[in-house]
């Protein structure tokens, strides 16, 4: 019995490393920019090209920043939590859209609802690679200073919604 | 055969479709070009991860490498765009993972079990010497074992 004792163990703990590493999701990369300041930006308004959005202009608020596009499926899944964010009026909802065309963009936010208080375009995928930007969706919580809080990579789900960005809303709107 | 050399050309016009698609100019500078595939491909794509930024055709790859390839062409050093991807996308989209404390063990861990192993084996290898015993053989055991040697050979005949 003591033969095996020492190959089981190292197997157990084999096992048990592998099945933690089985429960990570591979796609979800550590973000260097959590508590770092949020990249400024100055983008065209989507709605207002004329007019430009800055990420500066919002210091003081605790906001969030949604990555979408018209050509992101994922976006579809995660969009009724949106307009459900933006009804509730629990945290400003701003949008970046993701190298997309202004009419595509327009098309489906006319088409399925508009939750943002208003969109930023980037277009070329500038911005979005100063945010570090890989898979849309992405949702990043900045607070008042202007600070990286918190960053969602793929779709929020409810429960994401209800146990982490919420309540971090609260405690950085204090 | 004529058919097999309409079927090879049909390759070969598909391998020349191929290599069209995957030969896109990064830069009209070939020397740039070298720079910016060298650094690609010490680079992740992290939209397929298992890809090197030079390899991927995935949109954000080709948007990096032209981010890259700017940066070059601005007079940046390796090093400093490499600082400024790191910056965003953190050293997961670095193939070479730097020496830092996190990452310790998977620099040294295999050196650190190669010791463990030569340790364990050093001790096995002794503890099976001590097993053999030195005792010389007694009168008695040496007139057996002489039997033994002489019996065999006829046996093997038998």
């Amino acid at each position: 019995m003591s033969r095996f004792a020492i190959p089981l163990a190292v197997f157990v703990v084999l096992v048990a490393f592998l099945a933690i590493g089985l429960g990570h999701d591979p796609r979800t990369v550590p973000s260097p920019l959590i508590n770092q300041p949020a990249p400024d930006f100055r983008l065209a308004q989507l709605h207002e090209p004329t007019k430009n959005f800055t990420a500066k202009e919002m210091r003081g608020q605790v906001w969030l920043l949604n990555v979408w596009a018209s050509w992101c499926v994922s976006c579809r899944e995660e969009h009724p939590l949106l307009v459900e964010i933006a009804r509730s009026k629990a945290v400003p909802l701003y949008g970046l859209d993701y190298k997309d065309t202004r009419e595509d963009a327009l098309a489906w936010l006319t088409e399925s609802g508009n939750p943002y208080l208003l969109s930023a375009t980037d277009t070329d995928g500038r911005v979005g690679i100063d945010y570090g930007v890989y898979g849309v969706p992405e949702t990043y919580l900045i607070d008042k200073e202007g600070v990286v809080r918190y960053k969602q990579v793929g779709p929020i789900t409810p429960e994401i919604l209800e146990k982490e960005i919420l309540p971090l809303v609260k405690e950085l709107s204090k | 055969m004529k058919r097999v050399g309409l079927q090879l050309l049909l390759l070969c016009l598909g391998f020349v479709a191929l290599s069209a698609q995957q030969a896109r100019p990064l830069a009209d500078d070939p020397e740039l070009e070298k720079r910016v595939m060298a650094l690609s491909n010490e680079l992740r794509c992290l939209v397929c991860q298992n890809e090197t930024l030079a390899a991927s055709q995935a949109d954000l790859a080709v948007d990096l490498r032209r981010e890259i390839s700017e940066q070059m062409k601005a007079g940046k050093s390796d090093k400093e765009i490499i600082a400024f991807l790191t910056a965003r996308y953190g050293d997961f989209v670095l193939y070479r993972p730097r020496v830092t404390p996190t990452t310790y063990l998977l620099w040294f861990g295999p050196f650190a079990l190669l010791v463990i192993g030569l340790g364990v084996l050093y001790r096995y290898l002794k503890q099976r010497r001590e097993l053999i015993s030195q005792e010389p053989l007694s009168p008695e055991e040496r007139r057996r074992a002489e039997e033994l040697l002489k019996a065999a050979p006829e046996k093997e005949l038998a």
